[in-house]
């Protein structure tokens, strides 16, 4: 097994374990977790790409995305913040007003 | 010194005067305005008119304001004043004042004092916008404007259904013609880029004929005329428009705006000049609504109504005039019938005002010696309208016939005959008027004999500036001023000879038609009594108007009634668009509730969709790419 297959192996896993933890996990925090573990896994496919084709731009990508990614917690997790404030529970099962 | 855009903005300023503070500055600013302003502009024209004659006679011409520029074409509300504007705006502007004066004391009772004066003075406008303007387009302006004022002044008293209905009835009647009038106008700028009438004058008068039919640019003028004139087939709203107070009628409907038509056809003569088969269409269509109109006149009973008929009639006439190429000879009759056409409708008016508001003639008579001017201003228009010398009628009215028998542009024995028959009718209905309101046994309920009365000054005033302009309005010989700009066709050789025998049965006629009423009518109309009932089938169909009123209705109205409901409100309306919007909405919400039903709130069932929804995406991507 070479080290790109390898790589993109820990990905897909890392892609994966994240998707399942939103899926199926209850606890809001842990949701928000999981889906950096996604984010990641998509980063290291990122880099891994930029490196096998020589790219220094596929890289340089990979910190604008860390960039965001950053952004996105600090707003994520005051809404947590939030939603524990109303109900004292971080259990999603309680937030299930808005629906049609 | 734009002297002449100051003409038409004088009574506008009035409407807008009148419009906006009449009522809170009471009838005397009212008076003030709406008569001062209309004086006023009736000064400026004879100003203008001065100015024409110092300038030779040169057109004044005076562009007020550029209104588009479009490539090569520019559109100019612009003035043109010439030997036919100046006849026309004299007769608009001096009967009208005259009119205005006449309404402070016929309309002094009425609540809408304010406004009749500020729709009064907003008529004045647009009449003087269409006799000055230079360009179709202004003319149209006013052309429709007037048909504006009209509506506006027929449905006054429009808390009465029937009142506003009438005048509904003009304005769509009027929309007609008016289609045709449109459709000429677009003809003639497609042909030649311009829309000023006396450039399209010269170049249907150049060597080289232009590019377009004459006789159809003719005919489709004509229609619009038809429509603001009241020929047939288009007469059907005159009658109608009575429903108006009786100044209005004397203005409006007898005196200018209906002569509008006549008007046009003269401008634009150039036209008509080339086109010999839309003048015939004009000469008969002239001649068959004078002698029609002049039988329905005979058996009317309503003062006003019966006016009204002569008027349609006359204006018949004016168009058999138009019809046979003698442009200035129907101007010269609209010029005299407006003075004797006005004094009639005013001394209707006071007939009604002093009756308090009766118009049934069969219940009047013997009102000569209650109110001996009005009667004496009615009888000297009656002569007038009848074609009596020295009066002015006598004068216009012979050189019609005469032209319509010997003009060498469609002059014919046939014209003439019918033409002939129509005066002797028309001096018959109109004597027979006379004699049935003034003379004779008097048929008014008691009550309403008690309170007869002489009418206020204002009112008698100007019925005997009328009555005067009637007896000598004739000596002025109009077509002979107007020849330089309108000349009068040639004389058939042949019947050149005829001209005195003619002029002395023209007399004959008007006396003749006086004598038969005079024979009728005289012994409480015993005779006329006798002869009802072996006449009562013509005297039906008479005064059902010919049932075209019925006819119109019938042919038109109700399938037009018939399609509007049917097709366009039910199919249409409620089927399709109402059934598109409900469909729509029903559709939208229906699918709302279906969808609705995932939207469970638990954020786990979203994110497995998202999941299912990437893994289709990759699913496809897999297959295809």
């Amino acid at each position: 097994m070479d080290k790109v297959t390898l790589l993109l192996s820990l990905a897909f896993a890392l892609f994966t374990i994240g998707l399942l933890g939103v899926i199926v996990r209850r606890n809001v925090l842990v949701m928000l977790m999981c889906m950096e573990l996604m984010l990641n896994g998509v980063n290291l496919s990122l880099v891994t790409f930029a490196h096998q084709m020589g790219s220094t731009v596929g890289a340089v990508l990979v910190f604008l995305v860390f960039v965001v990614a950053t952004a996105e917690i600090a707003i994520a997790i005051p809404i947590v913040l939030l939603l524990v404030r109303n109900k004292r529970t971080l259990d999603l099962a309680a937030y299930t007003e808005l629906k049609g | 010194m734009k002297l002449l855009a100051l003409i038409p903005l004088l009574p506008l300023a009035g409407f807008l005067l009148n419009g906006l503070l009449g009522r809170r500055l009471g009838n005397g600013f009212v008076s003030a305005v709406g008569c001062g302003l209309p004086v006023l502009a009736f000064l400026a024209t004879v100003k203008c008119a001065f100015d024409l004659a110092a300038g030779g006679y040169t057109p004044l011409s005076e562009t007020a304001y550029t209104w588009a520029v479009v490539g090569e074409s520019r559109f100019e509300v612009s003035f043109w004043f010439d030997r036919l504007t100046a006849a026309m705006a004299l007769i608009v502007t001096g009967v009208g004042s005259l009119i205005h004066v006449y309404s402070t004391g016929y309309m002094k009772e009425d609540p809408g004092y304010a406004r009749f004066f500020a729709y009064l003075n907003l008529f004045l406008f647009f009449m003087l916008l269409l006799v000055l303007g230079r360009s179709m387009l202004i003319l149209f302006v006013g052309w429709e404007g007037v048909g504006l004022a009209s509506y506006l002044l027929i449905g006054f008293w429009f808390d009465d259904p029937e009142k506003a209905a009438a005048g509904k009835k003009a304005f769509v009647t009027n929309r007609v013609g008016d289609a045709g009038f449109l459709l000429g106008m677009f003809v003639l700028y497609a042909t030649f880029g311009t829309l000023e009438m006396d450039r399209i004058n010269a170049a249907f008068g150049a060597a080289t004929l232009p590019a377009v039919s004459a006789s159809l640019v003719g005919i489709l003028l004509f229609v619009g005329a038809t429509g603001k004139s009241a020929q047939i087939p288009l007469h059907v709203w005159l009658p109608d428009a009575m429903a108006g107070p009786t100044p209005v009628s004397a203005l409006i409907h007898a005196a200018t705006m209906v002569t509008a038509g006549v008007y046009l056809v003269a401008r634009m003569s150039g036209i008509y000049l080339v086109a010999p088969e839309a003048s015939n269409v004009v000469a008969v269509i002239g001649v068959l609504t004078a002698f029609f109109a002049a039988t329905i006149a005979v058996v009317q009973t309503d003062i006003k109504r019966v006016l009204a008929y002569s008027t349609v009639s006359q204006l018949g006439l004016m168009f058999v005039a138009l019809g046979v190429g003698a442009y200035g000879v129907a101007i010269f009759h609209v010029y005299t019938h407006a003075f004797f056409k006005a004094c009639l409708f005013l001394g209707a008016g006071a007939v009604i005002h002093s009756l308090g508001g009766e118009q049934d003639i069969r219940k009047m008579g013997g009102l000569a010696k209650r109110i001996p001017i009005t009667f004496w201003t009615f009888a000297i228009a009656t002569a007038a309208i009848a074609g009596i010398p020295p009066l002015a009628g006598f004068f216009s009215k012979d050189e019609i016939l005469w032209f319509a028998y010997a003009s060498g542009a469609g002059g014919s024995t046939w014209l003439w005959a019918l033409a002939a028959l129509t005066a002797l009718l028309t001096a018959f209905y109109m004597f027979r008027l006379l004699w049935l309101t003034f003379l004779g046994a008097s048929r008014m309920d008691p009550q309403v004999e008690h309170h007869v009365h002489e009418s206020p000054p204002a009112m008698t005033g100007v019925l005997a500036v009328l009555a005067v302009l009637s007896a000598v309005g004739g000596f002025f010989a109009l077509p002979h001023f107007l020849e330089p700009q309108l000349a009068l066709p040639t004389v058939q050789p042949e019947r050149a000879s005829m001209q005195t025998p003619l002029v002395a049965l023209a007399i004959a006629i008007g006396f003749a038609g006086l004598a038969l009423a005079a024979w009728f009518y005289a012994r409480g109309g015993e005779r006329a009594a006798r002869l009802a009932p072996s006449l009562a089938p013509i005297q039906r169909v008479l005064a059902g108007k010919y049932y075209i009123d019925e006819l119109y209705a019938a042919v038109i109205g109700r399938p037009l009634g018939w399609v509007s409901e049917h097709v366009f409100l039910r199919l249409g309306d409620r089927v399709l668009l109402d059934g598109t919007l409900n469909g729509l909405a029903a559709l939208a919400s229906r699918t709302a509730g279906l969808f609705g039903r995932v939207q469970t709130g638990s954020l786990h069932l979203y994110a497995f969709l998202v999941l299912l929804g990437s893994l289709v995406c990759l699913a496809w991507v897999w297959r295809h790419v």
